[in-house]
């Protein structure tokens, strides 16, 4: 269980999350809509301390970490219980795809190495790449890429994987490919917190739907209610945007 | 003009290959050494460590701002001279002082660049996962960088091998000194010197074609 309570962002001045309240039940798939610039990736980011929140708490699994006395330790044991997913994938260039997927399992568990190679080759099957356990990232597609990238998260066997826009930098082509694998990781009740533009993919798979302006929640419910009967106009407002351009959704009202 | 003397020139290279392998001796220690020693400034640098920072960058100043002899004379003569218990240090020992900070000032000038030019996702990457800094300097970061400051090390290696020549005048006999004592025996300047000349030509020329076959490994990762 992932459990946020009062964190806020601030830059300076700005105010970019502010007091935000979360809990997430394990195994839960929760998606994160709302307008660029509005805090969205920045909460992931927080959540897996590539931010620092500059108050409130974070409670993962049994960890829990006050923003403002988080120690480097802290910081650690929250990223080990975090997998993150980056929208230009991240790869490691000096790494296989088989090395990207072990390398945590090498360096931050200290497995032996044949147990974390092993454990990589399953996962490279279960991402349908085992044929590019070998190639490096710059040979790879940018779907194949984001594949493999998923890949190394769910090595980490964290009790989250966070997801920042993993298909907005994808080729239209190669979106479909990724979004397949998040479905497939969805079914398998992995916990997962997913900022996207994607509609369908929260319509289809998300158990519950935030949309998120203004660094604050602003509703939040199962998709079907965000999408067929948004209370907010806030809400009302980018969803017409947003289906206008996105025709896969059935129009709502 | 007197014509050359080759049979003189044939006689004296084996003389001078025998000090072949201290000259190769003191460029390579001394360019292990450097490399340790400019990876530690650059990571310093680049992490902006307190106080560490700060020295760094005034004894990086200074052994780039100094000649290579002055800082070999240092070493040798001048700190004897302060601390009565450094008479020991001899002038092989003095040399590759010399060489180790003198090109780690240079080197880890570049490394710092290379570094700073690794992308910002690939740390982020390697936070994310939950590494230390060390841990994603050693693995992620370096291994990167190394692949964009080799050219230029290998330049700052070639560079240091011509400087070890500088040795003999520490007394130490390497090719250099050895050209030079044959030289002042035979009167054949030029024949001597031109022999030591190609010498370090040949080991150079070596040197670049290991730098090609470098390249083309480290590259292998990036390309398509």
């Amino acid at each position: 269980m992932i459990k946020l309570t009062s964190l806020s962002k601030h830059f300076g001045d700005t105010v970019v999350l502010d007091e935000i309240d979360l809990t997430i039940e394990q195994g839960e798939i929760v998606v994160i809509i709302g307008p660029s610039g509005t805090g969205k990736s920045t909460l992931l980011r927080c959540i897996n301390f590539l931010e620092d929140p500059t108050s409130g708490t974070i409670s993962v699994g049994n960890l829990s970490v006050d923003a403002k006395r988080a120690s480097r330790k802290d910081i650690l044991a929250m990223r080990r219980q975090t997998a993150f997913v980056f929208q230009n994938y991240a790869l490691f260039a000096n790494k296989t795809a088989i090395e990207n997927i072990a390398e945590r399992l090498l360096v931050v568990d200290k497995w032996p190495k044949e147990k974390a190679l092993k454990k990589a080759r399953e996962i490279l099957a279960k991402i349908g790449l085992d044929e590019k356990a070998d190639a490096y990232p710059a040979s790879m597609s940018g779907g194949q890429q984001q594949r493999v990238a998923i890949g190394r998260a769910m090595a980490a066997g964290a009790e989250v994987i966070l997801f920042d826009e993993p298909t907005s930098s994808l080729d239209p082509e190669w979106v479909e490919e990724v979004l397949g694998l998040m479905k497939q990781l969805a079914a398998e009740r992995q916990t997962m917190l997913v900022v996207t533009h994607e509609m369908s993919f929260a319509r289809d798979v998300a158990d519950r739907v935030i949309f998120v302006e203004g660094g604050r929640i602003v509703e939040q419910g199962p998709p079907s209610e965000i999408f067929q009967n948004p209370k907010d106009p806030r809400t009302k407002d980018f969803l017409k945007k947003i289906l206008a351009t996105n025709p896969a959704i059935p129009n709502h009202s | 003009m007197d014509v050359l003397n080759v049979e003189y020139m044939l006689g004296l290279v084996p003389v001078l290959l025998r000090y072949l392998p201290l000259t190769l001796q003191l460029a390579g220690i001394g360019m292990v050494f450097a490399l340790i020693l400019a990876c530690l400034f650059a990571v310093v640098r680049v992490l902006r460590i307190p106080v560490l920072n700060q020295l760094t960058i005034v004894f990086i100043s200074f052994f780039r701002g100094t000649p290579l002899l002055v800082q070999l004379f240092l070493f040798y003569y001048g700190l004897p001279q302060l601390f009565s218990a450094l008479t020991v240090i001899d002038g092989i020992t003095a040399t590759i002082m010399g060489l180790t900070m003198h090109f780690a000032a240079y080197m880890a000038e570049s490394i710092r660049a290379a570094i700073v030019g690794v992308d910002r996702s690939q740390t982020e990457a390697a936070l994310s996962i939950g590494m230390t800094n060390g841990q994603l300097m050693r693995r992620i970061v370096l291994p990167q960088a190394t692949r964009v400051a080799l050219p230029t090390l290998m330049n700052y290696f070639i560079d240091m091998i011509k400087a070890t020549s500088l040795a003999f005048t520490l007394g130490v006999t390497e090719l250099m000194g050895a050209t030079q004592k044959e030289a002042a025996g035979s009167f054949l300047y030029f024949e001597a010197f031109i022999v030591a000349a190609i010498m370090y030509w040949i080991v150079v020329e070596i040197l670049s074609k290991l730098q090609n076959y470098l390249e083309i490994r480290l590259n292998k990762a990036y390309s398509r």
